[in-house]
């Protein structure tokens, strides 16, 4: 079935106006190829600024810290660099401050992540009941997220600090004893992965209360007439209408905890801060790069972890990719 | 594969840009300050302005001396720009050498560094031989900026010789000696004695206090006293075997062991925290230092500290620093004409007075502000006969490229020892393994 569109000639006959000279047909043809590509192709040169930033100041130095973890580079004399191949990669591979780096970054991970995204989702579905006042709460929920992670991380350093710091003062008092937090191999991930928590949770709420508003309210009143409680309701109806955006979450939550730096960085500060801790206690991969490069200068092993970074990080997304499938799978 | 000098400058920026992109968090977080930017051109009366980058603290702003200089120079305006953290300053220093630019008129370096400099980045400065007298510092001083052929990259600003600094009320408590001579006295001997002395002090201690801050402080003091600390004569890195580190190491992990320590990391919050509750007795004490302890301590302590002559008979020097001039300034003639004057005797005496970072410069000992000087905090201590007499005895040191960072990985570990009881060998595997990273 052709569908043909009026010509603008007959249309503005039609309207009275004086009618245009009828275009010649090879003009005609002209114009119709330049609208056929405007439509194609304007598109791309919308979106282009973002890909010319993203080449410029994303892939570009993407590639060439590829290109520097190749070849022996000293802070010292960026202009000679000697090619090594892969000997940059091997000596951080075999070096096991590296694997306690990623052995760090995986447990902070995991212990900001999983208390993180379920906390924000029973504030979620707080939020999302009828509340006086519903957008106080929403912006309150909000501003730890608003505040910088250099001013929070100083914050909760002052909090956890051994001598005189607040959270100690308050076990003395109700009789526990203090410990001194950033200097133990647990008790420091933990003071770590609660800054990020309190960062982040209430980001990960707004994206949960915004997923939750979505969902069609008629499938509660269902819920409700077929006697379901409050807690069936949520795991039942709630949960699975959630499962996208909570993959969404994961992904996003794991990507910031491959980068944690700020606040390991800052929780005792100076020369310590900068390697982890003395014993390199709750040195995340982020800050293992940055003491490989600015305090020991070598540029080269420090580009390698760079890149072994964004391996770990590949890989991680490959797996929340087969398991976003076989979730899908599961709920189709 | 060698990239050749032909693309060097291309390469070069590219560099650049790329280490930007690896870690622009790092950057955000040591700030990026743009200095040099309002300093390029003289206006049309021909003023300018010179700009000085420098970390902790120099004394000058102290001192009141860039409005001193305003003053016999009024076309030229001083502007200082100060990092906080050497550790922070360093590196971006380092990448402003390599792309040429962001640098002031003038660089601070800081000792641990100035070899490293000397040996791969002495065409980045201009050679300030001809424009400061050598001779007037002190020998050793003068030889750390100084390349094979002569060429000086930096000017002496301060020294670092070590005293012992120590708390009269806390040594009068535990039954020793609180005059000055009487300590020295007590620990003439050498570090030994001020370990001996130290388990004294702990039998009869007032609560809560402990010897000293930390061990690596003394640490610093033995291997200093050495000449040959990290590195031989021909630029071998000999920290394994070097005897002033063993004998530093040794007595680290005896004060440890003995409990004699408060197992602080210098100059962190912690310890500042310690330094206002008044709980050490006792700090082996560089010239700088002294400042650092009146600053941290507050008014509460005025006149409770005290300053005795280092322990033994070998003077040490820890630390001080250097004035450069980057060869790619606007205006290397007058920021060099600004160096010589700021390391002038009188100059160097005057920051002495303001901030008690003692003078490189041999003139300065004989002014009355050094010569005669007082420190009405520590119980009105002679210091300047008492550096002045350390200062003209510590041996010439062979320096290392990578001295500063040798010692800051040594004392984490010596830290590790005091606070959590690790044992030494595996301090000591730890230190070298981080070590053989930084050389390697």
């Amino acid at each position: 079935m052709a569908t043909t569109t009026p010509t603008r000639g007959a249309h503005g006959s039609r309207s009275g106006r004086r009618a245009p000279k009828p275009d010649s047909p090879g003009r005609q043809a002209w114009r119709s190829r330049l609208w056929r590509f405007d439509d194609k192709a304007s598109p791309y040169a919308y979106i282009a600024p973002f890909f010319l930033v993203f080449g410029a100041f994303g892939l570009y130095p993407l590639i060439y810290t590829g290109w520097i973890a190749l070849h022996r580079v000293e802070m010292i004399s960026l202009d000679q660099m000697d090619w090594v191949g892969w000997e940059n990669f091997s000596r951080v591979l075999q070096d096991p401050e590296f694997w306690t780096a990623v052995a760090n970054t995986f447990i902070i991970g995991v212990i900001s992540t999983v208390p993180q995204l379920l906390v924000a989702l029973g504030l979620a579905h707080l939020l999302n009941y009828k509340l006086r006042a519903s957008t106080f709460w929403r912006t309150v929920i909000l501003t730890p997220y608003a505040t910088s992670v250099a001013s929070a991380a100083i914050v909760f350093a002052l909090v956890f600090r051994a001598d005189g710091g607040l959270l100690n003062w308050f076990l003395d008092l109700v009789g526990l004893g203090g410990t001194n937090w950033a200097q133990g191999h647990w008790s420091s991930k933990i003071a770590i992965a609660v800054i990020v928590i309190w960062r982040w949770t209430g980001y990960n709420t707004l994206i949960y209360l915004a997923a939750m508003q979505a969902v069609p309210s008629d499938l509660y009143e269902a819920a409700s007439i077929d006697g379901a409680s409050r807690w069936q309701q949520f795991r039942n109806v709630t949960i699975p209408a959630l499962r996208p955006t909570i993959l969404f979450t994961i992904v996003i939550s794991t990507i910031g905890s491959m980068q944690l730096f700020g606040e390991p960085l800052l929780l005792e500060g100076g020369t310590i801060g900068a390697q982890g801790g003395t014993e390199h206690q709750y040195e995340t991969l982020s800050i293992y790069l940055y003491n490989y490069g600015w305090k020991l200068q070598h540029l080269g092993p420090a580009a390698a972890v760079a890149w072994a970074m964004l391996a770990l990080l590949l890989l991680i997304a490959a797996i929340n990719w087969l398991v976003g499938r076989s979730v899908r799978k599961t709920a189709a | 594969m060698r990239i050749t000098r032909t693309v060097a400058g291309r390469r070069r920026r590219t560099a650049v840009m790329a280490t930007t992109g690896l870690t622009t968090v790092a950057l955000l977080l040591t700030g990026c300050s743009d200095s040099g930017s309002d300093s390029d051109k003289a206006d049309a009366d021909g003023n300018i302005t010179l700009t000085i980058a420098d970390f902790g603290q120099f004394g000058y702003k102290e001192a009141g001396l860039f409005e001193k200089y305003h003053e016999l120079h009024p076309n030229i305006t001083v502007k200082e720009t100060v990092t906080a953290d050497e550790q922070v300053y360093y590196p971006k220093f380092l990448q402003q050498l390599n792309t040429g630019s962001g640098l002031a008129d003038i660089q601070g370096i800081e000792v641990g560094r100035v070899k490293e400099l000397v040996d791969t980045k002495a065409d980045a400065f201009a050679d300030l031989s001809k424009v400061v007298d050598v001779d007037e510092w002190v020998n050793w001083k003068a030889l750390q900026a100084t390349t094979d052929e002569g060429k000086v990259i930096g000017a002496g600003t301060d020294i670092g010789p070590m005293s012992l600094c120590y708390r009269r009320d806390l040594f009068e408590q535990a039954g020793l000696p609180t005059d000055r001579e009487e300590v020295a006295a007590k620990v003439a001997g050498g570090w030994k004695d001020y370990l001996k002395l130290g388990e004294e002090y702990k039998k009869k201690a007032p609560k809560d206090t402990f010897y000293m801050d930390s061990a690596s402080a003394m640490y610093n003091g033995v291997v200093s006293s050495g000449e040959e600390q990290y590195y031989s004569k021909d630029g071998k890195a000999i920290y394994k075997e070097s005897a002033s580190v063993k004998a530093g190491w040794d007595l680290a992990a005896e004060a440890a062991d003995k409990k004699l320590t408060a197992g602080l990391a210098q100059f962190q919050d912690p310890w500042k925290a310690a330094l206002r509750t008044g709980t050490f007795a006792t700090v082996a004490c560089p010239a700088w230092m002294a400042a650092q302890i009146a600053t941290y301590a507050g008014d509460e302590f005025k006149g409770k500290w005290d300053i005795a002559l280092t322990p033994g008979e070998t003077a040490a020097n820890w630390g001080g620093s250097f004035l450069a001039v980057p060869a790619k300034g606007k205006h290397v003639k007058e920021a060099g004409e600004l160096v010589k004057w700021l390391t002038a005797p009188e100059q160097q005496a005057a920051v002495f007075k303001a901030a008690g970072l003692f003078p490189s410069n041999k003139g300065a000992y004989e002014l009355p502000d050094v010569k005669n000087a007082k420190l009405e905090y520590f119980n009105n201590a002679p210091i300047g006969e008492i550096y002045a007499e350390e200062a003209k005895v510590i041996p010439a040191a062979v320096l290392g490229p990578k001295d500063g960072i040798i010692k800051d990985s040594i004392s984490t570990q010596i830290n590790n020892m005091e606070q959590r009881g690790t044992s030494p060998e595996k301090a000591w595997n730890a230190a070298t393994e981080e070590i053989d990273k930084v050389i390697g």
